[in-house]
């Protein structure tokens, strides 16, 4: 379980605008990209001083590329990376204010306390 | 020696600018009365003609993430940029630019970390909503200078809530020892009850109400014995996913003293969260 690459690619995808839409556009396209090129490089160094060891696991990466909130939530993904990003993505599908992020929590009705562990 | 001449503490709702500069069809029905208060609240600072801000918040990973995360961190810059792309995006807030203190800064960290503190430190620091909601509630025209200080209350592992009031305790005491004639208000934003991407976001309320009343009351009357004996890493997580966030209202308990009634409590009961609001004063001031 990759919980921090998790949040890596949800971190990275949300800071940049042209990310967003296309991982929008295209998730399983941008999540194959993303893990071939972008998941080992360490933030703050030179790419060359990439890292060697971080890949998702298949459910993580089929849960990324399908938009799955629900899974990412359950496999532990930072609550708040996940909000902001899906956010970003498709409330602007939704004609009531606030119609996505209502939609979102009910989606998620079924958990109660303690929801799945996001430490890393 | 530096005065400390207000402690303040409020929560951040970075929907508040949007929300206050709307009109027409976009205003929303409780924006009049949030804009009122959140007036009320701007005149406790006023009224203690601050020369100098530190501001306390959480970095919501824009610049800190989880490859190097401090625990607590003071940023020690000339300048600094506020607001971030996704702040924009998500919730229309300005790009904004203020001034910092160096000296300050520097006094904080050199005698913080001999207090037992191991403070990290940034030369370059884009400052995110935690500290640019309350310069625009606060202090619009965002013309003093700052010290930011940014607390983990998001990724876990997370300091203990006892070592969030400590430093508050610290940062009053540092500030009180500061050589300098300025006036230093001390203002950190929290959150009460939260859930951001959980089950009970965006309710018709803070998603516990109850535990919103009893923090209310902790910070009002300065309480932190209630607060410290009720409060764990582990009890946060009920009220709301992201509750956390209370630790920066004990850090600011910290800072006004134990059992110190705030000179200036109010909050609003809004959709998704309550907002609250408190100040101190450790002087006397000037009547309104």
């Amino acid at each position: 379980m990759s919980k921090y690459l998790l949040n890596k690619f949800l971190y990275t995808v949300d800071r940049d605008p042209q990310l967003v839409e296309r991982y929008r556009a295209d998730p399983q396209g941008t999540v194959a990209w993303w893990e071939a090129e972008q998941a080992n490089v360490i933030l703050n160094c030179p790419t060359a001083e990439r890292s060697t060891w971080l890949t998702f696991t298949d459910g993580e990466r089929a849960a990324l590329a399908s938009h799955d909130y629900v899974t990412l939530f359950e496999l532990g993904a930072h609550n708040f990376l996940t909000l902001t990003l899906f956010i970003a993505l498709f409330e602007r599908d939704y004609a009531e204010p606030l119609g996505f992020q209502r939609e979102y929590a009910q989606r998620l009705s079924h958990w109660s306390v303690p929801y799945p562990d996001i430490s890393t | 020696m530096a005065t400390v001449a207000a402690v303040i503490a409020s929560t951040h709702h970075p929907f508040y600018y949007r929300a206050s500069t709307s009109a027409g069809a976009d205003r929303p029905p409780f924006a009049d009365e949030w804009v009122a208060k959140i007036e009320a609240f701007r005149q406790t600072l006023t009224r203690a003609r601050p020369d100098v801000l530190v501001m306390v918040g959480s970095d919501h990973f824009h610049q800190l993430w989880l490859d190097n995360m401090p625990q607590f961190l003071v940023g020690k810059a000339p300048f600094y940029d506020g607001n971030f792309y996704n702040e924009e995006r998500e919730f229309g807030l300005p790009r904004m630019f203020l001034q910092g203190h160096e000296e300050l800064s520097s006094h904080l960290l050199r005698e913080g970390i001999d207090a037992g503190f191991d403070l990290a430190f940034s030369n370059e620091l884009r400052i995110d909503h935690s500290i640019t909601c309350p310069l625009i509630t606060l202090r619009p025209g965002a013309d003093l200078p700052i010290v930011p200080i940014y607390t983990n209350i998001f990724a876990p592992p997370m300091p203990q809530p006892g070592r969030f009031v400590e430093l508050g305790r610290t940062i009053r005491r540092l500030v009180e020892s500061w050589p300098s004639d300025q006036r230093v208000a001390i203002i950190g934003t929290g959150h009460l009850s939260l859930e951001l991407g959980g089950p009970r976001q965006f309710g018709p309320h803070g998603p516990d109400p109850e535990f919103d009343r009893k923090a209310v009351s902790w910070i009002a009357s300065g309480d932190l014995d209630s607060a410290l004996a009720e409060v764990s890493l582990d009890s946060l997580w009920a009220p709301g996913n992201a509750t956390h966030g209370f630790m920066d209202f004990m850090l600011m308990m910290g800072a006004a003293g134990a059992n110190v009634k705030a000179d200036y409590t109010d909050s609003l009961d809004l959709f998704h969260t309550m907002e609250a609001y408190f100040t101190w004063y450790p002087e006397e001031v000037d009547a309104p």
